[in-house]
């Protein structure tokens, strides 16, 4: 039986019931038919509204568990059957009381589901963005294929106003492409040849033919949502307390309500119907499902806004320590700064000196390779040919170039190289101008001079100051020297810094602070995985398509600073949603259990069951309320 | 008199709460059927799991079906937080639920509010 059906018939049957209750008193108009009429339509709402509560209440009665559907059957079969026998004692009845808790109890139920459902929208919207066909080319046209059909490689074209099918990369046109739906970025974003473009968003002004690199289970928004799905459904360890209470809450609950009844009956002296009333009011107002909802439907509905801004939080844990940070730590590379280095002086003979180093650093994953290779590139150098390639960790790369041993890299560690007084100070002015110097080094003499900078991104003042704000220290961890490290540390605006770390000692450093603060660590997510994981909230920042490798508990998918602010509030502002809740639910069982056994009827502060069915309905109700509004909040 | 036999009921009632609900029960469990190269497990969703622990083959591509009987909507979710599942179970029909068994371990599954419980066993 549909829920919606349940919650109609015994909406219209206990209607008449409800009118009766509500203006007897004024006008003293009776139901038609009397008690008799109250028997035939609770009888139609237990069978049709309330039997399914009763069928799964003794399904798992007989497993040893129990549920809220054990606390409403018995509440309301026990007022049945006793109102049965009183109708035939001539006592007073209460049939009302069954009717009315069984409706308001679905109502609160119908409720909820839809709410539950909006809480998890996000991640529907998230899963129909896909484009359903594509325009792959086979021959020499292009012919419209089901997405299922699109196979690593296929050439597709991308018409105006059209889905990106796939993720993949352009080799032909140009036009601008609307990422907001995957990455949360609101400019349509500048796309020509050989960049890359993502699958499932919108391709705006011009068309283009793309090669597909990602399809199926591979692509960006298919490795989000299935990032997104964990993260909604984890656990935060705020919870650990709530399944305690929720393994033994029904039980008890009934415990309570049978002492309520006996201490009634037996020690107040009361009538029987008295003290059932009060009992029923018990199993009827505790509500395990407030507590059992405070915290998924929250974490449901702030993971899921972080999706849609481009800030995908791994799971409840993380979003729990992300709460107890006090101390950030930047990596300045590609964090702070725009990671894209450029070679801005050389001293020496400009062409010797770059077309020396740009043939080692074509062999080198140093960061700072590229600056160098573009500056040659620009010049026009030819590269020459190099035997014995060896790359000196944290230090430079080193080769033999016609037959002379040749050194590119930072300065510091090389005791044994002759450097000239005048390319020392040279040294020492470029550094003081923060910029890192790459010596050349023939045969063990320094030839030449390379200064490179990476300035820090334009919105990195403003993150930076934003997160003092947020009562946070900011560190900036490099491997650049002190001088370096401490001019972009100026420029931004960040306290503390740890310059000269080596790549493999990141984490190490990390660990270090850890034993005094709590630590989040900001990095790129492939290269600084050991830092990422190390951290007590590693936050990855945008390290291309494939989000599923990255390491650490959040993962921005823009390389945008702010996103770490962002990321941060929305943590803080569901886990205090789930605080709210949780405090809500538990306080609401705490006082309402007390009120229902009538504690507090001295001072004429009692409540019938029909009311506490209907406080029961609402604070379910009312906590994924709270949790659908944290999807509003400002952020 | 009436008086006592009454208290003396509840008070015993109270001991059968206890009893029943927290003294220590045997969970039902099965062993999945294995064929060739698949293995599954026929779960009822009925005030709770049935069975509620299940014994999966390590390596074996598994599923497992569940059907929910019980109109409860405490049961209308059923969530496997370890693998990102959350699958919607309608009533009356058979949901099947693919596991990865690559890795052994203890996998606990549960109802959207987190009352009801399950575990797969990979081993």
């Amino acid at each position: 039986m549909k829920i919606k059906i349940r919650f109609w018939t015994s909406l219209i049957l206990s209607l008449p019931i409800l009118v009766e209750m509500i203006i007897h008193p004024f006008t003293g108009w009776m139901l038609p038919g009397g008690e008799w009429t109250m028997l035939i339509s609770t009888t139609i709402i237990m069978l049709i509204s309330a039997g399914p509560f009763v069928s799964s209440a003794w399904s798992a009665f007989k497993k040893h568990h129990s549920n809220m559907d054990t606390l409403v059957a018995l509440g309301t079969a026990i007022t049945y059957i006793y109102s049965i026998y009183a109708m035939f004692t001539g006592k007073p009845v209460f049939f009302e009381s069954a009717a009315l808790v069984i409706t308001f109890v679905l109502l609160g139920q119908v409720l909820e589901e839809k709410m539950r459902s909006t809480a998890s929208d996000a991640m529907g919207k998230l899963l129909n963005l896909g484009a359903k066909n594509a325009l792959v080319k086979k021959g020499d046209h292009f012919v419209s294929t089901p997405i299922t059909q699109v196979v690593k490689g296929d050439l597709i074209q991308v018409m105006p106003g059209q889905k990106v099918p796939v993720d993949g990369k352009i080799v032909s046109g140009n036009s601008s492409v609307d990422e907001s739906m995957v990455t949360g970025e609101s400019m349509p974003v500048k796309k020509i040849s050989g960049d890359q473009v993502i699958g499932a968003t919108i391709n705006q002004t011009g068309s283009f033919v793309m090669e597909a690199r990602k399809v199926g289970n591979d692509t960006m928004l298919a490795q989000i949502v299935d990032i997104v799905k964990k993260a909604q459904n984890s656990h935060a360890p705020i919870q650990k307390l709530t399944d305690k209470v929720a393994n033994i809450f029904v039980p008890t609950v009934l415990i309570i309500a049978i002492l309520t009844f006996l201490v009634w009956y037996i020690f107040l002296g009361k009538s029987i119907a008295t003290a059932l009333v009060f009992a029923v009011a018990v199993m009827v107002i505790a509500c395990p499902c407030a507590l059992g909802l405070a915290t998924p439907t929250a974490l449901m509905v702030g993971t899921g806004r972080g999706a849609k801004m481009g800030i995908l939080i791994k799971n409840g844990e993380i979003l729990e320590d992300a709460n107890n940070i006090d101390t950030i730590v930047f990596d300045k590379t590609g964090t702070i700064t725009k990671g894209k280095p450029q070679v801005t002086d050389i001293v020496g003979d400009r062409k010797i000196v770059l077309q020396l180093a740009a043939t080692l650093e074509q062999f080198s994953e140093h960061p700072l390779a590229p600056a160098v290779l573009t500056a040659a590139k620009k010049e026009k150098l030819d590269l020459l040919q190099v035997e014995d390639f060896k790359v000196i960790e944290g230090h430079g790369v080193s080769g033999l170039i016609n037959g002379k041993k040749v050194l590119v890299g930072s300065l510091q560690n090389w005791d044994a190289v002759l450097i000239s007084p005048e390319f020392k100070s040279k040294v020492a002015a470029l550094t003081n101008a923060a910029k890192t110097v790459v010596a050349v080094v023939v045969n063990n003499k320094v030839m030449g001079l390379i200064a490179i900078q990476d300035a820090p991104k334009e919105n990195a003042r403003k993150a930076i100051s934003d997160l003092h704000q947020l009562g946070l220290r900011t560190v900036m961890l490099t491997g650049d020297n002190q001088q370096v490290a401490e001019a972009i540390a100026k420029q931004v605006g960040i306290e503390q810094i740890i310059a000269e770390v080596l790549p493999i000692d990141k984490a190490d450093t990390i660990k270090k602070l850890q034993k005094k603060y709590h630590v989040a660590f900001v990095g790129d997510g492939i290269n600084d995985a050991p830092a990422l994981t190390q951290a007590d909230v590693g936050i990855a920042m945008g390290s291309g398509t494939d989000v599923a490798k990255d390491a650490g508990g959040i993962v921005l998918i823009k390389n945008d600073l702010e996103d770490v602010v962002r990321a941060l509030k929305l943590s803080r502002k569901t886990f205090n949603r789930i605080k709210l809740n949780l405090f809500w639910a538990f306080i609401y069982n705490v006082l309402g259990i007390p009120v229902a056994a009538g504690l507090f009827a001295g001072v004429g502060l009692t409540l019938s069951p029909e009311i506490a069915g209907l406080a029961m309905a609402f604070s379910s109700l009312s906590v994924v309320i709270s949790s659908v509004l944290l999807g509003k909040a400002k952020i | 008199m009436n008086r006592i036999i009454i208290l003396c009921l509840g008070l015993a009632l109270i001991a059968f709460i206890a009893w029943w609900f927290f003294g220590k029960h045997q969970v039902e469990t099965e062993n999945a059927s294995v064929s060739s190269n698949n293995q599954s497990v026929d779960i009822e969703v009925k005030g709770g799991y049935s069975p509620e622990k299940v014994i999966l083959k390590r390596g074996v591509p598994a599923t497992l079906n569940f059907k929910r009987t019980d109109s409860s909507s405490c049961l209308d979710h059923v969530i496997f937080s370890d693998f990102g599942i959350n699958q919607k179970l309608p009533q009356g029909k058979t949901e099947p639920i693919k596991i990865d068994t690559s890795k052994a371990g203890e996998y606990e599954w549960a109802c959207s509010m987190n009352m009801f419980h399950g575990k797969v066993i990979v081993k």
